[in-house]
């Protein structure tokens, strides 16, 4: 075999080599198959149907046809009135979320932590993870079983006492404690998992110690649990600030009523309402869209930041 | 050891016990109410009554509700959405996952970039559903199956699951002659059980819950999901004040009594209560599973 041989062979085995590979692990192409043809169909198609939002939709000559009004959606976002409305609402629902919903899993998993008879610790456990398996539907009706002004729970007890009712499901007043307050029914337990996790990791040596130096149990958790979990602490909470667009859509739209709207309507419940019952299908992309860019945006920053601190993010 | 943890419950030990009780009564006392209301003898009941024991027990309200054509057509199309549903969710998740550890593969890098961009990104609400419309899916149950097939999070954490397997039993198989798809189905497979057992619980409890998709794709009242049927017998007939539902109209135009609508929601998550107390320890490894990754 000469030196030129060689070489023509390295080229052609070069240009082959990619095929080669690709045919060498035709198994492993087949099975991605199916996950990368629906992630191309129902991810990656639908946004296409973004352009819409640069257009006048007109059902009848779709995408292609449609008439093109440049940046005309998102003036008309901008500057309504209801626009200004869904931002506070969602930024309000996320404050609410942030100061009364968030503590809540990481005081339960401390207590639940103390808690030395194994059997109740289990038993309390199981009791409090159930209602995060309920939908949304289960959840929005037993809060009208409890709080409405005709079948509700408390307004019975009211009655009962001689007491006037209260109309806590119809007053826009009430609106974003009650999602507050059904949001911690539902998943303060099931958010504990994850701290439990974070203090069953700590060495129990350092209690021992701190036992030895007469520390109390209040101070151990304040100066060992709380400082060892304060990572998992920061990461969630970090996580969550990127997430802030997407507030429980399914639970909003459920507690949606004419009367709470103005506390009600977030981008999604916009979207929906508009690009799909009125069918204006043009503002209801934009809407979205508008939803989709602000969410990116602060997801890839939340991540950044996480993975900057030297922890690993979502992705 | 010479150390010793006391046994003897401090005052602080009896605080955090009662406060615990509390809090698991509040978690229960709304199960406890819905179901001794819906036990209830309709005739019997009294609105302004608190009920915390079943008075009367009946069984009338069930009975009502399981001879309602409603109720059987919505409990059949939720038992198929969710049996069809994890059963190609678990298909479509596991094989693309598997499939993404293997990054020397050309092609599979791109492909995880591709995953990780619909975690951060979708399109929204409107242009799904012009694709569903599109594609001819409207009033159809599959409507609710195909657009869910996997998602990023679950191909996520189940990749990263399969990337810490050990990896000698696979490089074994290989050198016995066995391609990609046999080390899948005999290596992979059998190894990934426990995130098999969380995911099909996962993806089992979405599909019986989910409410938005088959309230926006199933217009015809005769494909309703469990969910929407229960939307509509309690929430819309309390929102509207009891007046106009016509949900269960089957032999009556009477709106659904209060024991009939605590009957609906005891029934539409029956099924999540009898599983849960033996799959409880699978869920909770679930989400310790995912937090592994995120």
């Amino acid at each position: 075999m000469n030196q030129l041989g060689m070489e023509t062979q390295n080229i052609s085995s070069k240009a082959n080599g990619l095929l080669k590979r690709i045919l060498r692990y035709r198994y492993v192409y087949l099975l991605v198959m199916p996950g990368f043809l629906f992630l191309i169909i129902f991810k990656f198609i639908p946004m296409w149907g973004l352009i819409l939002s640069f257009q006048e939709y007109n059902p009848f000559q779709g995408i292609i046809g449609s008439e093109w009004v440049g940046l005309k959606n998102f003036k008309d976002l901008f500057t309504s009135e209801q626009f200004y409305m869904m931002f506070r609402n969602t930024l309000v629902i996320n404050i609410f979320s942030l100061v009364f919903y968030f503590p809540l899993p990481i005081i339960l998993a401390l207590m639940l932590n103390e808690v030395r008879h194994e059997v109740f610790k289990r038993v309390n456990q199981s009791i409090v993870y159930l209602p995060h398996f309920l939908s949304w539907v289960v959840v929005v009706s037993m809060t009208y079983f409890m709080l409405s002004a005709d079948v509700g729970v408390l307004n019975k007890l009211l009655n009962q006492l001689g007491m006037n009712q209260v109309a806590l499901m119809s007053d826009s007043k009430y609106f974003w404690i009650l999602l507050t307050l059904q949001s911690i029914w539902k998943d303060a337990g099931w958010g504990t998992i994850i701290f439990l996790a974070a203090i069953a990791g700590v060495d129990p040596q350092r209690y021992e110690a701190a036992v030895m130096d007469g520390a109390s149990r209040l101070r151990q958790i304040w100066h060992i649990t709380l400082p060892a979990i304060r990572p998992t602490i920061i990461i969630l909470l970090i996580l969550r600030l990127g997430s802030m667009m997407d507030i429980g859509f399914e639970q909003v739209l459920l507690m949606y009523s004419p009367v709470v709207r103005d506390v009600a309507e977030v981008f999604d419940t916009y979207a929906y309402t508009q690009g799909i019952l009125r069918g204006q299908i043009s503002v209801g992309v934009t809407v979205g869209m508008f939803k989709g860019v602000v969410g990116l945006i602060l997801v890839v920053a939340a991540n950044r930041i996480v993975k900057r601190m030297g922890y690993e993010g979502l992705y | 050891m010479s150390f010793v943890y006391k046994k003897r419950l401090t005052t602080i030990d009896w605080i955090n016990y009662v406060l615990l009780a509390i809090i698991a009564i509040i978690s229960l006392f709304p199960f406890v109410y819905v179901f001794s209301v819906s036990f209830t003898d309709p005739e019997s009941y009294i609105p302004l009554k608190l009920y915390l024991f079943p008075e009367n027990w009946s069984l009338a309200a069930y009975k009502y509700i399981l001879s309602t054509a409603s109720f059987i057509n919505s409990l059949m199309s939720t038992v198929f959405i969710t049996v069809v549903g994890t059963i190609l969710n678990l298909l479509f998740t596991l094989t693309m996952a598997y499939a993404l550890t293997k990054k020397k593969v050309p092609g599979m890098k791109f492909m995880m970039g591709c995953v990780i961009f619909t975690l951060v990104f979708s399109a929204g609400i409107v242009p799904n559903y012009l694709l569903v419309k599109e594609l001819g899916l409207l009033n159809s149950l599959w409507a609710l199956i195909l657009p869910n097939l996997t998602n990023a999070w679950s191909l996520i954490v189940v990749k990263s699951f399969i990337d810490n397997l050990p990896t000698e039993l696979e490089e074994a198989a290989i050198i016995d002659g066995c391609n990609e798809l046999g080390v899948f189905l005999k290596v992979i497979l059998p190894l990934s059980m426990p995130v098999i057992a969380a995911f099909t619980l996962f993806f089992a409890v979405a599909h019986w819950n989910q409410y938005f998709q088959a309230l926006v794709y199933l217009t015809d009242s005769e494909k309703w999901t469990l969910q929407v049927l229960v939307k509509s017998l309690v929430i819309d007939s309390e929102a509207i004040g009891a007046a106009s539902s016509g949900a269960v109209s089957d032999d009556s135009t009477q709106p659904p009594s209060e024991t009939i609508r605590m009957a609906s929601i005891v029934l539409s998550m029956l099924p999540i209560l009898i599983v849960y107390p033996f799959l409880q320890k699978h869920f909770a490894k679930g989400v310790m599973l995912g937090s592994i990754k995120g």
